[in-house]
């Protein structure tokens, strides 16, 4: 027999969207909660971002990730909010009935009140499949580097070569610097950067590493350890332009190609999942179509300020708390739709009549454009941007006075002139 | 130089700062900021650049995270760097602790931001 227990919350994972999450839950005066992460500490991801930046509107100071990140490991241990390490969720049904492992219980079940996934996400490793030439070592993926350089203090190599300019190869690209390495150029295959703006500044300006906007990688060198790459522009459709190719000697390739969510729980689950965000398909509450599951976090859609995920999490924990009391909801049943100029929004339904904040980004760079929300043709919200970009995540809000206008059940997000 | 045009690395907006000189290539106007420390830094950058570093250190244990508490000149950095690395630390290791009273003659202190990793 497999041992069983009942929890009111679980929450997968224990990196600042489960630690947020768990947080904002006993803060609303529920206590029967449990965290399960399969890592050997609290913190996820923020363990290995030594880096400052974090928490500015949070905190209103810079501080770095492990910094962020212990300030909920302890309100965690102050609220005595029960966790379990290197423990791996490995399965989730739609009754809300999870599976999972650890050394010391085996394989165990937990029925749950409520769930909240928060299991992140994971580096894309698809940048180096698509490239020429042997399979040399010295190809790691930037987050992978990062965990090698801060927390086990390796460093993965002498001359680099960054391909994909999204902020953790921007970070990894000065972090080497640091260390001593010559970081040769970071390669970006689309015609801008995907990494926030100040870290291009503080990152590669600061050390003089060129940016190469439209160019990737074509082919890797070298035996048992690379010893070059071939890298070339690409034309519009972002082919390589075979005659600008050149060779850049270097011992590493570091490949910063976007992030995944992880959810392969949440399909397990039943959950659908948007095509766009790969994350689930939630409300305003941050609730899936399966009830009950909650999702925060980089594991709903890719965020770069931790910020943000803290402030989604505690969304997600009054949305749970508050079906695990009973409270119901659905007073409204609304689909937002986008133009695909707005990529997504999250959530992407609305079921409640209240002020809601939607996150969204946009697919390519835009200037002095509005922002419009739409129902029936008719425009019901109108917001003047001055500047989007891909790499960064914005927000509008709709007031429940205009969420009471809404007709047929369905609203658009676009972009006009 | 007339003019020069940085971007805002205090917070993740980014901002764009314009900054205008004299003749003299004294600061005459800064523009296009969107906060008070968005102009102290552009000031800043203008006349004397200043990063805050952050780094890992060795510890008996194992490694620790640190950061510069508060910045240091940036022609400094590596200097900073160095001495961090050349620095072996015996004893516990509790977030904030300082671990470098004045880092390379910067009058800075260089503070842990981790546990032994
Ligand atoms: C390199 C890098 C640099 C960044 N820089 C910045 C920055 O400068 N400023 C900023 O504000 N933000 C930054 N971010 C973003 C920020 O760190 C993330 O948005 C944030 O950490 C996401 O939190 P999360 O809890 O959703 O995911 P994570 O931190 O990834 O945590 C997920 C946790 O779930 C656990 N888990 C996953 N699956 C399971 C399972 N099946 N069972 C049990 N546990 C599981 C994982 O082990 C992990 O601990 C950066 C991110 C990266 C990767």
């Amino acid at each position: 027999m497999i041992k069983r227990i009942k929890k009111e919350l679980v929450i997968v994972g224990g990196g600042p969207a489960g630690m947020s999450a768990a947080v904002a839950a006993y803060e609303r005066g529920l206590r029967d909660i449990l965290i399960l992460e399969r890592d050997n500490a609290l913190g996820g991801i923020l363990r290995q971002c030594i880096h400052n930046g974090f928490g500015l509107h949070r905190f209103g100071e810079e501080l770095t990730g492990p910094e962020y990140a212990h300030r909920y490991i302890e309100k965690v241990l102050e609220y005595k909010i029960p966790y379990m390490l290197e423990t791996m969720v490995t399965g989730i049904d739609k009754n809300r009935i999870l599976t999972a492992q650890n050394c010391k219980e085996g394989i165990f079940e937990i029925e749950a009140g409520a769930i909240i996934l928060a299991m992140g996400c994971r580096e894309r490793p698809k940048g180096a499949l698509n490239i020429a030439g042997t399979r040399p070592s010295g190809v790691y993926t930037a987050g992978t580097a990062q965990k090698y350089v801060n927390m086990k203090g390796y460093m993965p190599g002498k001359r680099v070569v960054i391909l994909g300019s999204g902020d953790i190869g921007l970070i990894m690209a000065r972090r080497m610097t640091l260390e001593g390495a010559k970081v040769e150029c970071v390669c970006e295959l689309m015609p801008y950067s995907g990494g926030l703006a100040r870290n291009i500044e503080q990152c590669l300006n600061d050390f003089d590493i060129p940016l190469l906007l439209s160019h990737t990688v074509i082919e890797i060198h070298g035996k048992e350890r690379v010893t070059g790459v071939t890298i070339a522009k690409v034309d519009e459709n972002r082919r390589p332009i075979m005659d600008t190719a050149r060779f850049i000697e270097c011992d590493t390739l570091l490949l910063s190609c976007g992030l995944i969510p992880e959810n392969e729980l949440t399909r397990s689950a039943g959950i659908t999942i948007d095509r766009v965000t790969n994350g689930a398909v939630v409300d305003g509450s941050r609730e899936t179509d399966v009830k009950g599951i909650f999702a925060c976090g980089n594991v709903l859609h890719v965020h770069d300020l931790v910020d943000y995920v803290s402030e989604e999490a505690e969304i997600c924990a009054c949305g749970a708390v508050d079906f695990i009391r009973g409270q119901a909801k659905g007073e409204a049943d609304i689909n937002i739709r986008t133009d695909g100029k707005v990529r997504y929004t999250v959530p992407r339904k609305l079921t409640e009549i209240k002020d809601t904040t939607l996150y969204f980004r946009v697919s390519d760079i835009f200037r002095d454009v509005r922002l419009t929300v739409k129902s029936a043709d008719r425009v019901i919200l109108s917001k003047k941007k001055q500047k989007l970009a891909p790499g960064e995540m914005e927000t509008v809000t709709i007031s429940a006075d205009v969420i009471r206008e809404i007709k047929n059940g369905e609203i658009t997000v676009s972009l006009e002139a | 130089m007339k003019e020069r045009n940085l971007t805002c690395i205090v917070c993740p907006k980014g901002c764009q700062i314009k900054v205008l000189f004299d003749g003299e290539g004294k600061i005459k106007e800064v523009l296009g900021y969107t906060c008070k420390r968005g102009e102290e830094y552009a000031i800043t950058e203008c006349t004397h650049p200043r990063r805050t570093v952050t780094t890992t250190m060795k510890t008996a244990g194992g490694i620790v995270a640190v950061k510069t508490y508060g910045t240091v000149p940036k022609e400094d950095v590596f200097k900073v760097m160095d001495e961090i690395n050349r620095t072996r630390i015996t004893r516990d290791v509790k977030i904030g602790d300082v671990l470098i009273e004045d880092v390379a003659g910067t009058g800075v202190k260089v503070v842990a931001t981790s546990e032994v990793q």
